[in-house]
């Protein structure tokens, strides 16, 4: 996948003046990592090296935060990142099969969650606050109510003929 | 009077009185009980995470004694039925995590989680084993780290960070996944970690040991073409008598010569001859700079865990390291110049063994500078432990061994190569020989005890002739980064500066026996001092052999010969193995390459505003296509940062201007290739 020149030097300079934003401080490690995956939607190897640089910590402590919060992805995602809850109301009202026809239908594996096309990733949540529409799922902003392993589906199949639009 | 006003509190039934103690933990050891733990080391800062130290406090409940500071009143319990319960169900589940293979355990025999077992009366364990296999890392020259091991105590996370000021390592993920491990799950070469085997040390169970070589070795003594030569350092001599019962501290240099020699060495020599050879260099070294005031203050080089360090972190001190050898080092290129001759052997016949305190020496026997047309000046390192094992395999009884002695030429050594082993030591033995030097006296009391002792930062200044010599002594790493940092700044104005990785020296090496306390460490210091009384000579200047090496073979002090021999560089170093960021890729076939490094240094002078501008110049000149911009971690040139390499010319002390014109030069020539093609 090659992106356009400037956007990747654009992305750069903003990590810096995010760094800078926290006047290099260690302690506000997490805000900082949380604003540069705002910029890359992960966080790449080198990235997290430059960010333990700045802040004069070792990396091993940066990748440490990184992996003990789920917020934050390490690979890259797909375009439309897909969160499907499993809390208790969701779990109830049947969210497991919603996965299983989703991992089926793209392929996936629970050791790898993005499809190679990276058009798409799938992530599991505990509680999206929204039990009244149980079964939930949200892909990027926008959340879906009462779904089933058929309207799901066609969802899916909704974004893909959008992007094959384009 | 209350007992709030006396300042006492009950322990197990008894009235005790509160000192000092940092916490309740400490002073329940003092009045002789045994609280077991595992993540408690009193250098260490407290993380309460094994739950083994739990006591139950009279109208508190049960509670970590590590955590909780002494109070008066307070009344303590600390072996109920319910604590018992409680610690032997957390043993239980440390180990269902542990992969248990006990007999093999590099481990076994002072592994804290088999002798809690043991001492708990732990006969099963009544949960289900995780048996997650994780593959181990053999990267290290001097580690191994096995995961599938980890008990998840910390104490490796927190020397490392804590003491030696690294962070190698860390833990990653979380709950039942989480590990510890060095960033992105790298190996354990690919990352910042300078081999002291400190982590190893504290590991209480087998998940860091240290990397063995004693097969090879074996295998070169059963070969009768070989002739197999080995020299032994100062700090083993006072601690190998531990592991067979013996008190540290106790000088068994005779024994250990005639265990070698039983295993088949054909020659056993004596670092100590080498560190000799170290202060007469070293110490020129010093005098010179010191006429001079030039590159000061002098860093010692013989610990390779501090060089490393150095190499890392601190590139702009590093013309400031005195550019000799260590000792075993030193050994290594001299035996390899004289003894094929002396024995008459080829000199790939001839194989040199050192045995070591430290586990870093493995990793420094094999920098590439020191193999010259295939031979290593060092073939292998053994610490302390594997030779004790070797020892065990061959069947000697250790104790019941009448002492042998050491070979010549480069078994005699002075008092002086002896105290190298401990923290202070080699400042000490310079000394002797500078204040002789300097004076043109006759030194009389060789004994220079301002240096001495075990505070991790010392400092002395010494009287010679009228000319004062500031020096200070450090160990643990993190204070040798305060001193660097201190230097680099140039706020401090010592002359000459002393440092090891390792708390103690060479005596508390990660490759000596395992010891549980400082006071192990500090008895095997003073065994070295006494060692010093013992000899005749105490001035590396008088050893006869050493003399007799200059006139024959090394010819002047520093001269060309002895610099050739027993001097050598140092560079700096990436910390981690990293690939550069793709910043701006352009669609032209033939495109020039632009890499900026942001590792530490350039960061710090400013590597970032030399990218942003050159990316904008390239932008106003509408070149975005023709070149590719990187951003990328160490170009090992940190000493002259800012580092700029557009195309294949490197820029050190780049400036934005430089860079410039750099690139003008550059899109100059590539533009008349192309008009001339």
């Amino acid at each position: 996948m090659t992106s356009q020149p400037h956007t990747v030097m654009r992305k750069f300079e903003k990590v810096c003046e995010i760094i800078e934003k926290h006047n290099n401080d260690c302690s506000k490690l997490i805000p900082i990592l949380q604003a540069v995956q705002e910029e890359y939607r992960y966080l790449p190897e080198d990235v997290i090296c430059y960010v333990a640089t700045a802040l004069g910590i070792p990396s091993s402590q940066v990748y440490g935060v990184a992996t003990f919060y789920s917020h934050f992805a390490l690979k890259p995602k797909g375009k439309y990142v897909i969160k499907i809850c499993d809390g208790t109301a969701c779990h109830v009202k049947k969210s497991i099969p919603i996965l299983e026809a989703l991992l089926k239908k793209l392929t996936l594996t629970p050791d790898n969650m993005t499809t190679s096309d990276m058009l798409f990733t799938v992530e599991t949540v505990s509680c999206l606050g929204a039990c009244g529409l149980a079964p939930v799922l949200v892909i990027n902003e926008e959340v879906h109510g009462l779904m089933t392993p058929e309207s799901t589906a066609a969802l899916i199949d909704q974004i893909i003929a959008r992007e094959e639009a384009k | 009077m209350n007992d709030i006003e006396k300042n006492t509190m009950i322990i197990n039934g008894n009235e005790v009185e509160i000192g000092d103690e940092r916490n309740l933990l400490e002073l329940i050891r003092k009045t002789g009980i045994e609280i077991p733990t595992f993540c408690y080391h009193s250098e260490l800062s407290i993380y309460g995470a094994c739950r083994l130290c739990l006591v139950e406090i009279e109208g508190r409940g049960l509670h970590a004694s590590c955590s909780i500071k002494p109070a008066p009143g307070m009344v303590v319990r600390t072996a109920t039925e319910e604590i018992r319960e409680i610690r032997k169900i957390s043993v239980e589940l440390l180990l269902a995590n542990h992969k248990v293979e006990c007999p093999t355990c590099p481990k076994s025999s002072t592994c804290k989680l088999e002798d809690l077992a043991r001492r708990l009366g732990i006969t099963e364990v009544r949960f289900k084993k995780t048996n997650i296999d994780q593959p181990k890392d053999f990267s290290s020259d001097s580690l191994i780290r096995d995961p599938n091991k980890c008990v998840l105590c910390g104490d490796c996370v927190r020397y490392c960070r804590e003491i030696q000021g690294i962070g190698a390592i860390d833990f990653a993920h979380r709950g039942k996944n989480t590990v510890v491990s060095p960033a992105f799950g790298k190996e354990l070469a690919k990352v910042e970690c300078v081999n002291c085997g400190q982590c190893a040390a504290v590991c209480p169970v087998g998940a860091i040991t240290i990397k063995p070589e004693i097969d090879q070795v074996f295998k070169v003594l059963d070969n009768r073409k070989k002739m197999v030569i080995t020299q032994i350092a100062p700090a083993v001599r006072v601690a190998l008598g531990e592991k067979f019962g013996m008190t540290a501290g106790d000088v068994i240099t005779g024994k250990i010569t005639a265990a070698l020699k039983r295993m088949g060495f054909a020659k056993v020599f004596d670092t100590s001859f080498s560190a000799d050879l170290t202060v007469i260099e070293e110490g020129t070294e010093f005098l010179n700079r010191f006429a001079k005031g030039e590159k000061l203050p002098q860093f010692t080089s013989c610990c390779p865990g501090w060089v490393k360090f150095a190499e890392q972190y601190f590139p702009e001190i590093l013309p400031r390291l005195s550019s000799c050898k260590s000792p075993q080092q030193m050994f290594g290129s001299l035996a390899r110049e004289t003894l094929p001759a002396l024995y008459g052997v080829k000199p790939e016949d001839l194989v040199i063994v050192s045995i070591m305190p430290c586990t870093a020496k493995k990793f420094e026997a094999r920098r590439p500078e020191f193999a010259h047309e295939g031979l290593r000046d060092v073939d292998f390192v053994l610490t302390t432990q594997e030779l004790s094992t070797m020892i065990e395999a061959s069947g000697i009884r250790f104790a019941e061994l009448e002492p042998e002695s050491l070979d010549l030429p480069l078994g005699f050594k002075t008092g002086a190569g002896v105290i190298f082993g401990a923290s202070g030591g080699v400042t000490e033995a310079v000394l002797r020989f500078a204040a002789e030097k300097v004076t043109g006296r006759k030194l009389e009391n060789v004994d220079f005890h301002a240096v001495r002792g075990d505070a991790g930062l010392r400092e002395a200044t010494i009287d010679l002739d009228g000319k004062t010599v500031r020096l200070a002594v450090v160990h643990g790493l993190k204070n040798a980064r305060r001193i660097a940092e201190e230097v680099k700044a140039g706020r401090c104005n010592y002359d000459i500066i002393e440092v090891m990785a390792c708390p103690g020296g060479c005596v508390g090496g990660a490759g000596q026996p395992v010891a549980f306390n400082n006071g192990t460490i500090r008895k095997r210091a003073k065994g070295l001092y006494e060692a010093d009384k013992m000899l005749q000579l105490h001035k590396s200047q008088e050893n006869p052999y050493v003399i007799e090496t200059y006139e024959k073979i090394l010819g002047d002090v520093g001269g060309a010969k002895a610099h050739h021999l027993l001097h050598t560089r140092y560079q700096s170093r990436r910390r981690i193995t990293e690939k550069g960021m793709p910043l701006l890729t352009g669609e032209a076939g033939d495109k020039l390459s632009i890499k900026v490094c942001v590792g530490t240094n350039c960061y710090v002078k400013g590597s970032q505003n030399i990218l942003k501008a050159l990316t904008r110049e390239i932008e106003k000149r509408g070149l975005s296509n023709e070149v590719d911009i990187q951003a990328t971690f160490c170009f090992e040139k940190c000493g002259e940062a800012p580092n700029v390499m557009i195309g294949d010319q490197l820029i050190s002390r780049c400036t934005v201007e430089k860079a410039c014109a750099a690139l003008d030069a550059a899109l100059g020539t590539r533009q008349k290739v192309t008009v001339t093609a």
